[in-house]
């Protein structure tokens, strides 16, 4: 399914002051530097305030979160639940169409919709309020067939029942959501045929049913005043109980930033004089300079890309700090590899890909299994 | 028949009292301290003792998977991930537990959290269970309130986080390297493994990803005992399940059984016997979407558990998700709607399964219609073996199986219909 920005966009998009707060609230869940993680809760919130994810409100959810906008986009594109469309002002109905439900009468409720709301999913009905989509598994399947509509599940449907509630609804007639045949919740209809013996007397809905009837916002757009915020995870003083007693996880690379901010930054930066070079590694291993050589002995230097890990770029930047030959690489010792380390801004390749080992069998004419490869299939003859 | 007294989620349809103090009548956060104190060594061999199978659906020994994680911080925090990401068609049997008996998954999250040396743990739920969201966070609510989380959780010492987070409705952050990258805030694609979460999950970190009724029986295990559990079922196959029925029977439900029960004696005392009786039950979809029907006939004696169903009948146990179809049902149609999910949920990473589910989809058009050749079942086949075992993830096998299933015990209605298809049309000629 195509799935992309509408064609029609409003001009800006801002939380409500309750929901941006709640919004902030939802990135205390993650750890510093993580906050990413929180987009899908975000967008949701978006779109449960709006009734769809606009373009203003990912951009303005991936100036919050401090990533492009493209990785919000595609986020957004991905999930399914994100209607990237204006929907129905009252509510967009999901009928749940596989297996379970569509043997159990899915396929009525949605000739219910054609008839009610419009011939094609994801359409305004004539009169703007509804729109309907066939969604995959909605994971209620002893009670099928059933629908999502708002945040609530109507569950056990026939397809006149079905057609009453949406009259309902567009009247605003209060509906109670759940098993609309009688039933409490996934128990056989019939009558139990487990669990009596802890019996304590029933209230009157089941968990799901009781929180939509109390908080009364099935259909409704939140504004984030509905429940209190609690955010009980955070400590009095603060902080954040587990992760205080654990590690920080490891950093999160450098996101990438909007194209715009990233202009902004480099404006900021220009008339700065560039800060001068601080060896990174300088608490781990102390810098010592090995020797370079101006050119390359005889002017014949060796071809450093046959080391595993050096490319073109590597070897013009090695040739710059005075390395031309792999009895040089052979020789550096931990000292040495720190310094050059700092200076290519590869921190660890040296290591990782062993550098000195290859030099050390290449100086004196051996091969290497790298070597070979890059010979024979000639990868940087064209260069 | 299993006892009530034997039933791990004594509140499963929520009848009883939702809240903490219910759960505590019930028998719940009983001791939770002192199950800590006998140490992670305890936990985990009391875990593989009881020879629990993961609920998820491939039934890999819990405790073994939890034995994988570092004994020791190498400077990085370990995460405790619980998959609640519930949308394998027919599943809906952690819904229950999450909306009515929640504080068996919380309890049940601080114990295998300690136990994998976490302090923190993220239950990663489906987009489109928002009450169960709302009466599982009240539940967290409640247990931060009375000091069952947070600092010294219960009285252990172990400092523990639960948080809540969702996803946005895509099939495919089930698997748990994808509920990872959702977790972090991308497109739910499935990572390559090596590396395993438990050595670079989430952030990098060690991870392990749960089903959530794995995790929630966990702390009646600790407290009864691994030989009470493992008294259940077959061995190998031990423990009660969550049973959730659909379809054709008379009484569809979710219900708690012991494994290595019998589909028949599973289906007459809860689910009120087959819609028509036992002579008009056509297919039976044992574990959920991604495994291979069975025929009727096959069916009524077979043994509900992970080994008979996939040594004997060649299907699997998977989640536990039964759906039940009788004579009345177009069981090509049914396949092709499973085709249809999974080409809709496929999440394009891998070519074989982001055209293979298409490719597959479209000839089970066909096919429904008999719009076919005799040719292309046998083309089909071919097809499903091409997917199957060549993506990252087991997205392309979940695809593949069901459709392998109908050819392989529906044949004879696929060619019947497609003879008929074309007889109809060659008659019509004929008449003209």
């Amino acid at each position: 399914m195509l799935r992309r920005l509408h064609s029609e966009q409003p001009e800006s998009f801002a939380f409500t002051a309750e929901n941006q707060k709640w919004a902030e609230a939802q990135l205390t869940k993650f750890p510093e530097g993580r906050q990413a993680s929180a987009v899908i809760p975000l967008l949701w919130r978006a779109q449960e305030q709006e009734g769809w994810v606009s373009k203003p409100a990912i951009e303005f959810i991936a100036d919050m979160l401090g990533m492009a906008y493209i990785r919000v986009l595609e986020v957004t594109s991905f999930y399914f639940m994100f209607q990237m469309q204006p929907t129905g002002s009252v509510a967009h109905v999901q009928i749940c169409g596989t297996l379970s439900c569509m043997i159990c009468g899915a396929e009525d409720l949605i000739a219910v919709c054609k008839d009610k709301i419009a011939d094609k999913p994801f359409t305004l009905s004539a009169d703007g309020k509804f729109t309907w989509e066939e969604v995959e598994c909605l994971g209620a399947c002893t009670n099928a067939p059933m629908a999502q509509i708002g945040k609530d599940y109507y569950e056990d449907l026939t397809a006149e029942g079905f057609a009453q509630m949406l009259d309902d609804l567009a009247t605003g007639k209060p509906v109670v959501p759940g098993p609309q045949n009688g039933r409490y919740a996934a128990e056989p209809k019939s009558g139990l045929t487990s669990l009596t013996e802890y019996d304590s007397g029933k209230t009157q809905y089941n968990a799901s049913v009781q929180l939509a009837v109390d908080i009364g916002d099935g259909v409704k757009r939140i504004q984030g005043n509905e429940v209190p915020l609690l955010t009980p995870w955070v400590g009095k003083d603060g902080t954040v109980a587990g992760r205080t007693a654990a590690a920080a996880p490891p950093k999160a690379p450098e996101a990438a930033k909007p194209v715009a901010k990233q202009v902004e930054e480099t404006k900021k930066a220009a008339p700065k004089p560039k800060p001068a070079e601080k060896p990174a590694a300088a608490e781990e291993v102390a810098e010592v300079a090995p020797e370079t050589l101006k050119e390359a002995r005889g002017g014949l230097p060796d071809d450093l890309k046959l080391l595993k890990g050096v490319g073109p770029k590597l070897e013009q930047t090695l040739n710059e700090l005075g390395f031309f030959h792999f009895d040089q690489i052979a020789e550096w010792g931990e000292a040495e590899v720190a310094w050059v380390d700092s200076r290519l801004k590869f921190k660890g390749r040296i290591e990782r890909d062993g550098w000195i080992a290859q030099a050390a069998k290449l100086a004196v004419g051996d091969e290497t299994d790298f070597a070979k490869k890059a010979k024979k299939d000639g990868r940087y003859d064209d260069e | 028949m299993l006892k009530d007294q034997d039933r791990i989620f004594t509140n499963l349809y929520g009848m009883h009292e939702r809240t903490l103090k219910g759960a505590q009548a019930r028998g719940h956060w009983d001791g939770t301290a002192g199950l800590i104190e006998k140490g992670r060594d305890w936990i985990i061999q009391t875990m593989k003792d009881s020879g629990l199978r993961g609920r998820g659906g491939a039934g890999f020994p819990t405790g073994l998977k939890w034995s994988f994680m570092p004994k020791e911080s190498d400077g990085r925090p370990s995460y405790l991930v619980i998959n609640a990401d519930e949308s394998e068609p027919g599943t809906c049997k952690d819904r229950e537990i999450m909306r009515h008996d929640p504080h068996t998954l919380i309890e049940g999250a601080l114990i295998a959290s300690f136990a994998m040396n976490a302090n923190t743990c993220y239950i990663y739920l489906r987009g489109e269970y928002i009450r169960e969201r709302e009466a599982l966070q009240a539940a967290i609510d409640e247990c931060y309130d009375k000091g069952l989380l947070g600092r010294n959780a219960a009285g252990s010492g172990w400092d523990f986080d639960v948080f809540l987070h969702h996803g946005a409705g895509a099939y495919i952050c089930g698997e748990e390297t994808a509920l990872i990258e959702s977790l972090e805030g991308k497109k739910g694609m499935p990572r390559m493994k090596p590396p395993f979460p438990a050595g670079a999950g989430l952030y990098g970190c060690p991870t392990t990803v749960n089903n959530v009724e794995s995790i929630a029986v966990v702390p009646t295990i600790l407290r009864r005992g691994a030989d009470w559990f493992a008294g259940f079922g077959r061995p190998n196959n031990a423990g009660t399940k969550l049973f959730a029925i659909s379809g054709h029977v008379n009484n569809p439900c979710v219900v708690e059984e012991a494994m290595s029960i019998s589909f028949e004696e599973l289906i007459e005392k809860h689910c009120g016997g087959i819609r028509g009786g036992w002579d008009n039950l056509l297919a039976v979809i044992p574990g959920g979407s991604s495994v291979p029907c069975v025929r009727g006939e096959n069916m009524r004696d077979a043994v509900m558990d992970f080994d008979y169903l996939r040594g004997e009948l060649g299907s699997g146990l998977g989640t536990a998700a039964v759906i039940v179809m009788d004579k009345q049902t177009d069981i090509i149609k049914a396949i092709w709607r499973l085709a249809k999910f999974y080409k809709h949920e496929s999440c394009g990473q891998c070519t074989p399964c982001r055209e293979g589910t298409g490719w597959m989809m479209r000839v089970m058009d066909r096919l429904v219609k008999g719009e076919a050749d005799l040719e292309e079942i046998d083309m089909l086949w071919d097809v499903t073996k091409q997917v199957e075992g060549h993506t990252i993830c087991a997205l392309g096998d979940a695809a593949a199986w069901p459709i392998q299933g109908l050819i392989r015990n529906f044949r004879e209605e696929i060619e019947d219909r497609i003879k008929a298809q074309k007889t109809g049309r060659n008659s019509a000629i004929a008449a003209e």
